[in-house]
């Protein structure tokens, strides 16, 4: 079957993609900028197609205590929501990663803190990377710059997700949810039938029975528990990095941006260069893993670092321990939902590390 | 030591009358004695046993004393976090529509933390079993205020009675989710008498059929207690439940389906 054609806004590929990418459960609650996720997949109905199960539930916490019991199955399940709710389902996200649960979780960024606004932003980046939630763990954490991304990246998460026992989250912001781009849709996979060994699908008499938890009151044993995690996520961060880089190879300096903030530095990138700015893009596509590597390797050879978020300056923190000091790093960005202009970017760039 | 005479005669296979449910685990129930949590688990089991349902039964438990409660039946479980059993259990009854599906929740995780994911579970009318055990206390962290706990009723957190006027009245959730079209069978038991443990074991076997039959959201009610966090002894305990819970928590049927 031949890929598909539409155009389409992000929050609608992500729908998309995930009905057809086997999906088996989607558990939601509505809020701007990314409601029309469930829209369309209600109006899609799967449930009379693929037998994928939609349901809106009654908070930002229900919804992701239903991705616990879904994956708890073995289930390719997934929520979405946009910050203050993701900000709701932290508890359920840390129970998610204690108990080592596949799933996906779509945060369409909107500014903060608090109720804030509904434009696009991208302050959520420390909540995302750091853990979120209470106690030791990371999420996998993908940055979708497009539209085509945005649906790519439902198949990758859920391929991450079961590799690791590991919930990803997708991070894209309130600008790609909201765009309409062209997107080939991938053709339609069937949903697995067949559960994994863990999952809770009734005890048959040839195992043991399966126990989904997060709880252990045995220090020694939670210790263990903790130190097993962090095995995990340093195979994620040996394996699983993922960037682009754009112009980089005689680049003077490096500008680091995720999401939409990377298709603005796109342009200031031509527009720098214009002006006989050797700068260059890299573009992490994983935020965890992070970059860390190669953005120290690039240290060597540029002569300082911007990073450009729409934040106050989350990421350029993970910069600056990747740099370690062998080059200035600084942070542009706008915040309050305003994205950043390419021309801004530039002279941003220009007031930093050349003057004037 | 008391020897007793014949002792040795009379305990062989052939005479047992009575023996653990095959459900039940090896290990050691970590409950206080006197607590109606083991009876209701042992009824559980039995109703799992006896229906054929091991293959079938997906458990949540809940946060509170039987957080371990997936150490002593032998199904799979899923722990939930407090008070979201319920959504918990919803997805994992629309992803698994033919298995047996049940949580089994305290006062404090069902009536207070929980009371969104109850109240909407329900009124979806989800094809799942709720068991509420209601001993009108948070028993795990040592004996603190419930949603259920009774008007003047000392705790550790109303150490001089629950004062309605600042601290509300107890909450009849029960009374609640049997008002919701979503429900389909609502009870109050309670498990101190054989007589009440059979009923309740009645009660569980309704609601296991009422499932198979994708009725709707079943909730039984368990009136029990705490000699702990009482501070009684089990027989005090069980008197006092009588006296005090029983004319607040009126046990019988909230609603019941035409059969």
């Amino acid at each position: 079957m031949e890929k598909e054609l539409r155009l389409m806004k992000g929050n609608e590929a992500v729908a998309e993609a995930a009905i057809r990418a086997g999906v088996d459960g989607y558990f939601g609650y509505p809020i701007t900028p990314q409601t029309e996720i469930i829209e369309y997949l209600m109006e899609a109905n799967p449930a009379g197609t693929t037998g994928m199960i939609v349901l809106q539930a009654e908070s930002e916490v229900a919804a992701i205590n239903m991705v616990y019991g879904g994956a708890g199955c073995g289930k390719k399940v997934m929520t979405s929501s946009s910050s203050p709710g993701i900000s709701l389902k932290q508890e359920g996200i840390s129970y998610i990663a204690g108990a080592e649960l596949p799933c996906l979780i779509v945060n369409v960024v909107r500014g903060g803190p608090g109720l804030g606004t509904i434009q696009p932003a991208q302050s959520d980046y420390f909540q995302s990377t750091k853990g979120g939630g209470h106690g030791d763990y990371h999420l996998i954490v993908l940055a979708p710059a497009s539209v085509q991304e945005m649906a790519d990246f439902v198949e990758l998460s859920f391929e991450l997700a079961f590799k690791y026992r590991n919930p990803v989250m997708m991070l894209s912001d309130g600008a790609i949810g909201q765009m309409m781009e062209k997107v080939y849709l991938k053709p339609h996979k069937a949903r697995v039938k067949t559960a994994p060994e863990w999952a809770t699908t009734g005890k048959p008499t040839t195992r043991e029975r399966n126990i989904i938890t997060s709880l252990d009151l045995d220090s020694n044993r939670q210790e263990l528990f903790n130190i097993k995690l962090l095995a995990k996520y340093d195979e994620i961060r040996e394996k699983e990095v993922r960037f682009e880089e754009f112009q980089c190879e005689d680049a003077e300096y490096l500008l680091v941006a995720y999401g939409t903030s990377a298709r603005v530095c796109q342009k200031s990138v031509q527009l720098a260069r214009e002006q006989g700015i050797k700068a260059g893009l890299l573009r992490p596509i994983t935020l965890f893993p992070f970059p860390t590597k190669r953005i120290n390797e690039l240290a060597g050879k540029v002569k300082g670092m911007l990073s450009v978020e729409m934040s106050a300056g989350q990421m350029v923190e993970d910069v600056l321990l990747s740099v370690n000091g062998k080059v200035p790093v600084y942070h542009f960005g706008r915040m309050g939902g305003i994205v950043t202009t390419p021309e801004e970017v530039v002279e941003s760039l220009k007031s930093k590390f050349i003057g004037g | 030591m008391v020897e007793f005479s014949g002792i040795k005669e009379i305990i062989k296979p052939e005479n047992l009358v009575y023996k653990k449910t095959n459900i039940m685990t090896e290990n050691i129930l970590s409950y206080c004695p006197g607590c109606g949590h083991g009876t209701t688990h042992r009824i559980l089991a039995e109703i799992i046993d006896e229906e054929g349902l091991q293959s079938e039964a997906i458990g949540v438990s809940p946060v509170g004393c039987s957080v371990f409660l997936y150490y002593y039946l032998d199904i799979d479980w899923q722990e939930a976090a407090h008070g979201r059993a319920p959504a918990v259990a919803t997805a994992i009854k629309r992803l698994q529509p033919e298995k047996f599906v049940f949580t089994y929740q305290g006062d404090g995780d069902l009536a207070a933390i929980g009371t969104a994911e109850t109240i909407h579970a329900c009124n979806r009318g989800e094809n799942i079993l709720i068991i509420f055990i209601n001993n009108g206390i948070y028993g795990m962290t040592g004996g603190q205020m419930a949603p259920t706990t009774l008007p003047g009723m000392k705790s550790s957190t109303s150490p001089y009675g629950r004062d309605v006027k600042t601290m509300g009245y107890p909450l009849k959730m029960t009374e609640i989710v049997a008002s919701l079209p979503g429900s389909y069978y609502v009870t109050r038991q309670s498990v101190h008498t054989p007589a009440n443990v059979k009923k309740t074991k009645k009660a569980i076997r309704k609601a296991v059929k009422y499932q198979k039959l994708n009725k709707g959201t079943c909730l039984i009610e368990i009136v029990s207690n705490c000699p702990s966090g009482w501070k009684m002894t089990p027989v005090q305990s069980n008197k006092w439940m009588e006296e005090n819970m029983f004319p607040y928590y009126p046990l019988g049927d909230l609603k019941t389906p035409e059969e």
